[in-house]
């Protein structure tokens, strides 16, 4: 049979799309419920954080980063930490259902009878959640740098501001990745439980037993035992470094160090000869910072491409009967 | 009358695999007729409403709906044509107006058009004061209602129904079955799946056959008895006293005879030409005829016939 090709806009009934989804999310009871409870553990700990800072304020120029990493008494964890956490469980929980749901409510071939094709209806799902997603972390964000600068009694530096906005946008990517996993399982998987449960399986493998367990394995599978005759093993190391990166959790971990810590100066594996000259300790430029978390970055984004794509093709594969 | 072909199938086929589901079928449909496809389970109605809406692409074959090349022009096929799929669903937290106002926002209506056909589509299946209604709290006839609803607001050339009554009682099927002859007063073509059989008779114009993947039978639903019945006239006769059925089938041109199973002395003829003077001649004097009269030909017996037929031969 002869390929005919299809007419029309791939993209027409994107923006209603949009438009509905996110409405959803945003008035949604999961959301609001998941946002409740995010934005009060993240003021209890800003709360605490600027109490811990404010006794010691003249220790560092970046009061702001500080904010984010620091984890105050009686706390034990940091902002940082905390939104590292809850980022890819609020993606899971936005993405886990996204087309397994439509299947299950039967109104998959009801809303794909009208003049919509698939690509518009997932993609427009994605741009949604992701929409939804950014808006929370950027009201959270909001609300801890006002909080920051009511306590502190002091606006943000340039560069701070740069560096808080690069770690957002980070955070944003990072989001992206769960919530393509989630959407790919949503298209896999037809009971949203099995998609919701992959997807934090994945997550729990990356978060816990990545760096821990896998990582280890298969560099010494890979490279030999991680310590020679002579000491550590730099092909082992060079091994475990590039299996760490295959997991977000790593990518995520390593650009927020650089942007957050501005004394970080490598991400990898650094000799000695390398350090010659350097001034330990004193902060990189917030350009020479953008440039080292650039790979890690760019990994974040091409990850959340490849989970979507995989998640597109299955979907334009399916048969629509629901 | 129906006006032009609207749908119009061409050696329509779809394979999955190995497993032919739809074989070279032909199709047409007119404006202003409601075409009744029927058949088993897995006989490849759904599919052949699947390749015209253009949700799954054909192996082979080509369609035009309305127009259009469901294939290559699948958004204005979908422009034109109102689906209501079995067991429809809708966003359970929506009220019925939210749910209609984003198919009628993909379907590129304005907010005013969206309004007020809105209001119309509602009013007309029965459901005016439910539209602020969150879909969640309804029954399934009124689910039913308002996918429907859905339907007429599009306006469209093309309305494909699959198993639209199944949900509802008595009264709301006549009801309904009511509606769908409103759309074909409006002009527009049905297309309506059912396995409610006397429901189909009541309302199509034709019905199209199905038996694994292929269009057995086509025609009004007086040409298939004819086809299938062998006659085309059925005739009810109430007698008795002795062997009624055998005479009754040594009557020349008698067809078939079976006992109505309404009582014990009732029996349908099924003859090529009117036979009743015929019959009433030859039971003169054998046994006691009580009655005699035309039965329509019942869409119920064709199928039943037609399958059984088939299953004796396979």
């Amino acid at each position: 049979m002869p390929l005919r090709e299809r007419r029309g806009s791939p993209w027409t009934g994107l923006g209603t799309v949009i438009a509905k989804e996110t409405a959803d999310h945003l008035s949604g009871v999961r959301m609001v419920v998941i946002e409740v409870l995010v934005y009060l553990v993240a003021l209890v700990v800003a709360w605490f954080s600027t109490t811990t800072i404010r006794e010691s304020i003249g220790e560092s120029p970046f009061l702001f980063l500080r904010l984010l990493t620091t984890a105050p008494d009686p706390i034990p964890f940091s902002f940082l930490g905390m939104v590292g956490l809850v980022t890819p469980i609020i993606a899971i929980a936005f993405g886990f259902d996204a087309i397994n749901g439509e299947f299950n409510q039967r109104t998959l071939s009801r809303i794909l009878a009208q003049p919509i094709y698939r690509d518009a209806l997932l993609f427009g799902k994605f741009l949604a959640r992701l929409l939804a997603l950014t808006i929370a972390l950027v009201s959270l964000w909001l609300l801890v740098l006002g909080l920051g600068f009511i306590r502190l009694g002091l606006p943000p530096g340039f560069e701070e501001l740069i560096r808080m906005l690069g770690f957002l946008v980070a955070t944003i990517a990072y989001g992206g990745v769960w919530l393509a996993l989630a959407m790919l399982f949503s298209v896999l998987f037809r009971a949203p439980a099995t998609a919701a449960l992959a997807a934090l399986g994945m997550w729990l493998l990356f978060t816990l037993f990545w760096s821990v367990l896998v990582t280890p394995l298969l560099a010494t599978l890979i490279a030999g035992p991680s310590e020679g005759i002579l000491g550590p093993s730099v092909a082992y190391a060079e091994t475990a470094q590039i299996l760490n990166r295959l997991s977000p959790e790593t990518l995520y971990g390593d650009t927020t160090l650089a942007l957050l810590q501005p004394s970080t100066r490598a991400l990898g594996l650094v000799f000695v000869s390398q350090l010659r000259g350097a001034l330990l300790g004193a902060p990189l430029p917030v350009a020479q910072s953008f440039l080292l978390i650039w790979p890690q970055l760019t990994g974040l984004i091409a990850t959340t491409i490849v989970l979507f794509v995989i998640a597109y093709i299955l979907f334009q594969r399916q048969e629509i009967r629901a | 009358m129906p006006g032009d072909v609207v749908i119009r199938a061409a050696g329509l086929t779809k394979r999955y695999g190995e497993k032919l589901a739809v074989d070279h079928i032909d199709l047409e449909v007119r404006a202003g007729e409601i075409l009744g496809i029927l058949g088993p389970n897995g006989s490849g109605k759904t599919t052949t409403i699947l390749m015209l809406l253009g949700l799954t692409e054909p192996t082979e074959g080509r369609a035009e709906v309305a127009g259009f090349d469901p294939l290559r022009d699948p958004l204005e096929v979908k422009r034109r044509v109102g689906y209501l799929p079995d067991q429809i669903g809708f966003y359970d937290g929506l009220s019925a107006r939210d749910n209609l106002a984003y198919t009628g926002r993909l379907a590129g209506l304005a907010r005013r058009e969206i309004d007020d056909r809105f209001e119309a589509a509602m009013v007309r299946v029965g459901l005016p004061e439910y539209g602020r209604a969150r879909v969640g709290t309804f029954s399934q006839g009124m689910r039913q209602r308002l996918g429907l609803a859905e339907v007429l607001m599009k306006e469209p050339s093309v309305a494909i129904l699959d198993e639209p009554t199944t949900a509802l009682d008595p009264h709301s099927t006549q009801e309904f079955l009511e509606m769908i002859r409103g759309l074909k007063a409006d002009g527009t073509a049905v297309l309506l799946s059912s396995h409610h059989l006397d429901q189909v008779q009541s309302v199509c114009d034709r019905v199209a056959l199905f038996n694994r993947g292929r269009i057995a039978l086509a025609g009004s639903v007086t040409e298939l008895a004819g086809r299938v019945l062998g006659g085309g006239h059925v005739i009810d006769v109430e007698a008795r006293g002795g062997d009624v059925a055998g005479w009754l089938a040594a009557v020349p041109g008698v067809v078939r005879v079976q006992p109505l199973g309404l009582g014990p002395d009732l029996y349908r003829v099924d003859c090529r030409i009117d036979l009743r003077a015929e019959i009433a001649r030859h039971l003169a004097g054998e046994a006691e005829l009580l009655g005699i009269r035309f039965a329509a030909p019942s869409l119920t017996e064709v199928y039943n016939r037609y399958f059984e037929e088939a299953r004796d031969a396979a």
